[in-house]
């Protein structure tokens, strides 16, 4: 329930209490904002004691009768014509003077009533002016959210960036004073932390790219059946060098044909983030399972790890951006921030939906659901009968093994 | 009575492996003694067994504020220690963090706040003033 507050300047008493007694009784029920509108009423009999009210505590609504004793209405119209944003006013006029009428909509009224009016007109009017104001002002509040998400995205984001800057010219500034003494090797390390904090930053603002696009949805989709075993294959290509030096197993056990309606350079950005994640926060040795079926129109993708795994508060905040846990496990792992929040908004265009389990010092299970087949191509139509009957997946398991 | 650097430790508690990398390197060539420690657990450990003449620790550690609680930690433990708080919060986040008044050391405890980036030598003039008091 909000509550507008109406300024009512007439000088006929009887004008004043009738229209005060309507707007009282009003409530307007603005079903497609999911609010109601009540009205408190004050009333002035003049247009100079209607601007004090105005200064000192300015109404949602002004109705204001043109015929005033001392200054006209359209005299209190213009002396208010800064605040027409804020102030939405109804001009009353006498019945057949439509030129009043006009000459207060260009100074700045929002409507106008002709007197004698019916107590339905004026609830009629009020009710145009009450949802025109809530509104606008509805829309200019999410326009100052939406800044302020803005605002704290790029100030989080500059942040990232600049850290990495800072790391870099630190050295570079050592490397130039040769503080560090004569030793070559020393100087080599610091030129591998310089490569490593700019990897850091190009990986950064790629997947910061990757994000605009999805989320503006600038980024072309093309959608095709493709086989998830296949795409699966190469994301565990590129991160079997950081697996194998760590001795890290990955197993892929799926369906034999697992096709789906998809983009496959975005379902390539799931998997790699999902299976990199699970490569980067697993311990030496460790075991990477993927499991992939697919039922009931519904692709299940199951990553899990023997990593070092997360406290139900931090998966709490896992998937908002630029999350990254810190902890003494995580020190030396990098990442931009941005992998999840990227997956969660690359999932959603699938109509599906990614969670987490995880234990500390166990292991984290990230599970993704997607519809098999979204917007179906036409062509395509022999596939989707053929993919979509149950495939028994442990009876027919292919095992992938790695390392 | 003027501080000699080679006779200073200087614990210097980062999380940010190249922070921490450049300030030691930096540090040990102007002839400090250098300790550091990768957070607010492992400075911990470490204070059990060494007092240093000062220390330069990082707001945002494991906790968001690690730094505040591992400077109380300092303080109560050796409260003649100078403690500098280097944070990169006043950047990220628009709240300005400051000791500068008396109400704000009351309860900051910090001696000093720097705002990152920071170059050696505004740490290493700060270390000074501060132990030359």
């Amino acid at each position: 329930m909000e509550t507008l507050r109406v300024l009512v300047v007439d000088d006929e008493p009887g004008m004043l209490s009738s229209i005060q007694r309507v707007l009282r009784n009003t409530r307007i029920d603005l079903a497609d904002l999911e609010t109601q509108v009540n009205f408190d009423v004050q009333t002035s009999d003049t247009g100079e004691k209607a601007l004090e009210i105005i200064s000192n505590s300015p109404p949602d609504i002004l109705l204001l009768d043109h015929q005033l004793p001392g200054m006209s209405g359209l005299d209190v119209l213009d002396n208010i014509a800064d605040q027409k944003e804020n102030i939405l006013t109804v001009m009353i006029t006498a019945y057949a003077s439509l030129e009043t009428a006009v000459v207060a909509i260009k100074r700045g009224a929002y409507d106008f009533l002709a007197k004698p009016f019916t107590p339905g007109e004026l609830k009629a009017t009020i009710r145009k002016t009450a949802k025109s104001l809530i509104v606008t002002r509805h829309a200019r509040k999410l326009a100052r959210e939406k800044r302020q998400v803005r605002f704290q995205f790029i100030s989080v984001l500059a942040h990232e960036l600049k850290s990495p800057i800072a790391a870099l010219e630190g050295y570079l500034n050592i490397i130039k004073d040769k503080t560090a003494g004569d030793d070559p090797a020393v100087y080599e390390k610091m030129l591998d932390r310089c490569s490593i904090r700019l990897d850091g930053m190009r990986k950064l603002i790629f997947d910061l790219l990757d994000l605009t696009r999805i989320e503006s949805g600038q980024k072309k989709r093309e959608l095709n059946i493709v086989d998830l075993r296949e795409i699966a294959q190469r994301s565990i290509e590129s991160v079997l060098p950081q697996a194998d030096s760590r001795s890290i197993t990955i197993n892929l056990l799926a369906d034999e044909k697992l096709n789906m309606t998809a983009d496959p350079g975005e379902i390539e950005i799931i998997l790699n983030n999902l299976i990199s994640n699970a490569v980067k926060y697993n311990r030496d040795n460790g075991r990477v399972n993927i499991v992939m079926t697919a039922r009931n129109g519904k692709v299940n993708i199951s990553v899990s790890d023997t990593g070092i795994g997360m406290s139900q508060q931090e998966t709490d905040r896992l998937f908002n951006d630029f999350v990254r846990i810190k902890n003494a496990k995580t020190r030396n792992i990098l990442g931009s921030g941005l992998g999840l929040s990227i997956m969660k908004k690359l999932v959603n265009l699938y109509e599906g939906e990614i969670s987490v389990q995880s234990t500390p010092d166990a292991g984290t299970t990230f599970t993704a659901v997607l519809n098999q087949h979204i917007q179906q191509p036409q062509e395509n139509a022999v596939l989707t009968q053929h993919t979509q009957q149950p495939q028994e997946n442990d009876e027919h398991p292919t095992n992938h093994q790695v390392a | 009575m003027t501080m000699e650097k080679t006779k200073t430790t200087v614990l210097i508690v980062d999380d940010d492996f190249d922070f921490r990398n450049q300030m030691e390197i930096q540090l040990k060539a102007a002839g400090y003694q250098v300790v550091t420690a990768q957070g607010q657990a492992d400075a911990e450990k470490k204070l059990k067994d060494l007092c240093p003449d000062i220390a330069v620790i990082d707001l945002m550690m494991e906790n968001t504020d690690g730094g505040f609680a591992l400077c109380y930690h300092i303080k109560k433990l050796y409260p003649s220690v100078p403690v500098i708080i280097v944070t990169a919060v006043t950047s990220e986040t628009g709240y300005e963090f400051d000791a500068s008044t008396a109400e704000e050391k009351s309860w900051i405890k910090a001696d000093r706040m720097l705002t990152k980036p920071v170059r050696f030598e505004q740490l290493d003039g700060e270390i000074q003033k501060l132990l030359n008091r």
